[in-house]
């Protein structure tokens, strides 16, 4: 394999693997705070009880969302130096603004709500952990908008004698309005996952725990963390309709061949359909081997454009358009396919949406099931809850390779309505002075390390689930004097 | 003052937060088995570290970010020149962070033995890288017209920049025995100050032929002042440990720092990565941003730095108790054979 090939995979594998993680330290530190509020302002134990249990398995999670986000930081140099040169200009500022306002908040905040019970007064120790939470929420909006400009670049103009992207305009690179729906789309995802998360383990406890005593005093706590759940599930997965609706509408206009690709629609339709299955070699990308089966008339065209009847631009279209406009060959003469991987495109497109199914059946099912007060919990829920786990994490991963890789061939996607200097095509923008050996050997290495992490990441979130939420004790705050030889409520 | 310069200047800041903090963090690792010995004792040096080794770490992180918004083709050629090093560093710091976070959540023995085994060699791994890589960026490397690195891996290689490893790792051991000195009590505490005292001589040496090799070959005249400066911290540092005076020791140490990073960057300048034949080279003015970004990467950076700043210093003094083996806490009874 080329350098290339290598290094797209190095970016995709590194990167997926890191925003399994991501979404639920987003979703899960709010959470979290929220319990943790409710414990301060209704000193109810329970709630004390919940924001330990929980807490422990998102700083599990954590560590690893860190020690797989420093190599983000860096792989665009490393991989990725010509398009960091052709970018770096607009790239690097939101970059270098994630890690002053949002690192730095982040780090250090975790690290004085995980140590800080003892040490803090109550009130200031719970601003500790919103102020971690906040972090979270601001890295992922410095993120998005770096991302965002490599789908829709604006506030950039291309100076010809540097032959770079140069930044004129800041406030349009984070006010782009394709960040502006991005980033509540995957802040809704990062809920979805912990709201699953959350009314996923509780359901395992009701039932274990009714199953062994039915009038426990867990059983309350764990109907309360279910609800809690099934209510963070459902809102956020209205919230990801909505935006992810919205998304769609704009991303017909700013990357239409995306859109094409994501229906496998090759020529013109109007209206055009949706089809839920497609046989045909969709990986050979042969628009003219397949054919849908299943269809839903004019859906397409809805999803598009907001109208059952208008009219959508086909993929042979498409590609006709953005050859006379950005060029039909590249430097070696080759003919440029604007056409993204149809396969991928397509089902990672459907994944992303189907698999989310199973967090509505969950949320609904703990819904009917705790109606009542004193409730218990058919055993199947528990199954259901086990499966449903994974699945929105699966999406979320389905919806960053959907955009990724329907982004493709450009690494930096042209703006139809921006300049037209400001692309660049995915194979300019690797690092040239990396040879093929080298990306190999981290690539393999990072695969492998990450994997035996995995491997420890899923063991202990499993073992601490399986835990329950631990006895606690009422924190107190130590005073230098009376303290000297009185354990850290925490250390590693 | 031109914006350009400003930001190789704030780069030498961000860097210079980044050895003083991770410094002691690595020597606290790299000094885990030496001064811990029980798994108590390993604990107790661990812990103090414990609540500020993440925040410490972001400036690594901000300074990656720095450079590459206002030096794009610095960060591009560097990065990606300095590939296996820079690998090396980053798999390092990624076992690190988990093995920190994941050690003690299972009371097993053999469990808590590899953690910290992780931990102590993903400590040596990058003391050492960081000193090479920085003495081969001041050395300069082979760069073409493009300025791609055409180098290899054993363009590395060579003597100063090994004893540049060396200096890091001898710098981090002695950063790290100062901070276990004023930061923990009892038997760990008198064999931190007993080695503190043994290896600032060490570093002291070292840091002294690394420099002023430096100073001869690879710099310009008013560097020395800079040498100096490093030279005075380092025996400061020697000089309070032996007093028993560790506060000073350990600002002292950081001064010194601050005196190597001034040597580093003010023998590079005007190049922020020169050609090793002096033709090729990256300059503050021909790889930095335009002045647009730089002029609102300035604004963000004069806000945030000193707010950053502010709440780091005051987890330091949330956290400013010495840690003995009473206060580490029992461990968590987690096991994974299910009871
Ligand atoms: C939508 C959110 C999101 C996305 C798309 C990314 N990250 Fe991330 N990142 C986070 C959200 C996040 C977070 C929530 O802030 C993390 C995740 C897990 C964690 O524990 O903190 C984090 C951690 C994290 C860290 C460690 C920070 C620390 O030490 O505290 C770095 C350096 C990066 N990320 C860098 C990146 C880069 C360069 C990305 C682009 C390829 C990237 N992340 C994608
Ligand atoms: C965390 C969520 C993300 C996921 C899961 C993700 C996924 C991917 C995947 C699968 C690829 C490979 C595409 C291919 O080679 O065909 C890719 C490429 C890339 N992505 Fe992302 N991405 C994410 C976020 C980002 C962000 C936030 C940025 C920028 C700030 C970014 C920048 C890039 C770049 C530069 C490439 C390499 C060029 C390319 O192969 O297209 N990605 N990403
Ligand atoms: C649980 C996870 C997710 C679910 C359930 C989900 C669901 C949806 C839905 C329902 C739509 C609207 C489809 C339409 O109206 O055409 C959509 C669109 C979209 N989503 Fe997601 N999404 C998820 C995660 C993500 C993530 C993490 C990303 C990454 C950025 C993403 C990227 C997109 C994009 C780019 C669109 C517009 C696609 C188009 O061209 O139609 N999604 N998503």
């Amino acid at each position: 394999m080329e350098a290339l090939e290598l290094a797209r995979w190095q970016f995709g594998i590194t990167t997926v693997y890191h925003f399994v993680l991501v979404p639920l330290t987003i979703g899960l530190s709010i959470l979290v705070a929220i319990m943790q509020t409710a414990w301060v302002r209704t000193g109810k134990e329970k709630w004390l009880r919940l924001t330990k249990f929980y807490g422990k398995l998102l700083l599990i999670n954590f560590a690893l969302g860190v020690a797989t986000g420093i190599v983000q930081e860096f792989q665009f140099g490393m991989n990725w130096s010509e398009y960091s040169r052709f970018v770096g200009d607009i790239f690097g500022a939101p970059l270098a603004m994630e890690a002053l306002l949002a690192f730095f908040l982040e780090s250090t905040f975790l690290g004085l709500w995980i140590f800080g019970w003892d040490r803090l007064p109550k009130k200031l120790h719970l601003l500790t952990v919103w102020l971690f939470s906040i972090g979270t929420v601001l890295s992922a909006y410095f993120i998005i908008a770096a991302n965002s400009w490599m789908q829709h670049p604006v506030g950039a103009e291309y100076n010809p004698e540097t032959g770079r992207a140069e930044m004129n305009d800041i406030l349009a690179v984070l006010t782009n309005n394709t960040t502006l729906v991005a980033f509540p789309h995957v802040i809704a995802t990062a809920f979805l996952v912990a709201g699953t998360f959350v009314g996923g383990i509780a359901v395992f406890w009701m039932v274990k725990t009714a199953r062994k005593d039915k009038d426990s005093a867990d059983l309350p706590m764990y109907r309360t963390a279910a609800r809690f759940g099934a209510l963070v599930m459902i809102i956020s997965g209205i919230a990801v309709i909505v935006t992810g609706d919205v998304q769609a509408k704009l991303m017909f206009e700013q990357q239409p061949i995306k859109m094409a690709a994501a229906e496998a629609l090759c020529e013109t339709e109007q209206p055009a359909q949706f089809s839920l299955l497609t046989i045909g070699n969709l990986a050979g990308d042969d628009c003219s081997s397949v054919s849908h089966i299943l269809t839903v008339p004019g859906l397409t065209s809805y999803l598009a454009t907001g109208d059952w009847n208008a009219e959508v631009t086909g993929l042979d279209e498409l590609q006709e358009t953005y050859a006379e406009r950005y060029g039909a060959t590249d430097t070696e003469g080759n003919e440029i396919s604007y056409q993204p991987n149809l396969a991928v495109t397509y089902w990672s497109f459907r994944l992303m949406i189907g698999l989310a199914a199973f967090s509505a059946a969950l949320a609904l099912g703990i819904l009917w099931f705790t109606r009542k007060k004193a409730s218990g919990m058919p055993g199947w829920m528990k199954t259901l809850a086990i499966v449903s786990l994974p699945m929105p994490y699966l999406a979320a991963s389905f919806g960053w390779i959907f955009t990724e890789m329907g982004r493709q061939p450009f690494v930096v996607a042209p703006n139809p309505t921006g300049s037209d200097q400001v692309f660049l095509l995915t194979q300019y923008g690797y690092s040239s002075s990396v040879s093929a050996g080298e990306v190999i050997t981290s690539l393999v290495i990072f695969t492998v390390v990450y994997a035996i992490l995995g491997v420890f990441w899923f063991r202990l979130i499993q073992r601490y689930a399986v835990e329950g939420a631990p006895q606690v004790e009422e924190p107190t705050v130590q005073s230098d004097d009376d303290d000297a030889a009185k354990p850290m409520s925490f250390a590693y | 003052m031109d914006l350009a310069l400003v930001w190789f200047i704030l780069i030498a800041v961000l860097w210079t937060g980044y050895l003083v903090l991770e410094g002691f963090d690595f020597g606290v690792g790299m000094l885990m088995p030496i001064i811990g010995k029980s798994n108590k004792g390993r604990r107790v040096v661990l812990n103090t570290i414990g609540p500020v080794w993440d925040g410490n770490e972001v400036w690594l992180l901000t300074a990656g970010g720095a450079t590459f918004a206002a030096f794009p083709e610095w960060y591009a050629t560097m990065f990606s020149g300095f590939y296996l090093p820079l690998f090396l560093i980053l798999l390092a710091l990624i076992v690190r962070a988990v093995a920190i976070e994941y050690r003690g959540k299972i009371n097993d023995e053999t469990w808590r033995t590899r953690w910290d085994w992780a931990i102590i060699i993903t400590a040596w791994i990058p003391a050492v890288l960081w000193g090479v890589a920085f003495s081969n960026i001041v050395r300069g490397v082979p760069l073409d017209e493009n300025h791609q690195f055409v180098g290899n891996f054993f363009t590395f290689l060579n003597p100063f920049a090994l004893l540049g490893g060396v200096v890091t790792l001898l710098l981090f051991l002695s950063h790290g025995a100062i901070f276990l000195s004023l930061k923990t009590d009892g038997e760990i505490r008198a064999r931190a100050e007993a080695f503190a005292k043994k290896i600032s001589l060490a570093s002291l040496a070292a840091a002294a032929v690394w420099a002023i090799w430096l100073q001869l070959a690879f710099s310009v005249a008013w560097t020395w002042a800079a040498v100096v400066v490093a030279a005075l911290g380092l025996a400061g540092a020697w000089y309070s440990s032996l007093q028993g005076r560790f506060g000073w020791a350990f600002i002292a140490n950081a001064v010194a720092i601050v005196g190597a990073v001034a040597l580093i960057f003010g023998s590079l300048y005007p190049d922020v990565l020169p050609d090793i034949d002096g033709v090729n080279s990256l300059t503050v003015d021909n790889a930095s941003s335009t002045d647009y970004t730089l002029t609102v990467m300035t604004w963000v950076a004069a806000i945030m730095t000193p707010i950053v700043l502010a709440y780091q210093a005051w987890t330091y003094w949330v956290f400013r108790r010495r840690l003995s083996m009473e206060h580490i806490p029992e461990h968590s009874e987690l096991t994974f054979s299910k009871s």
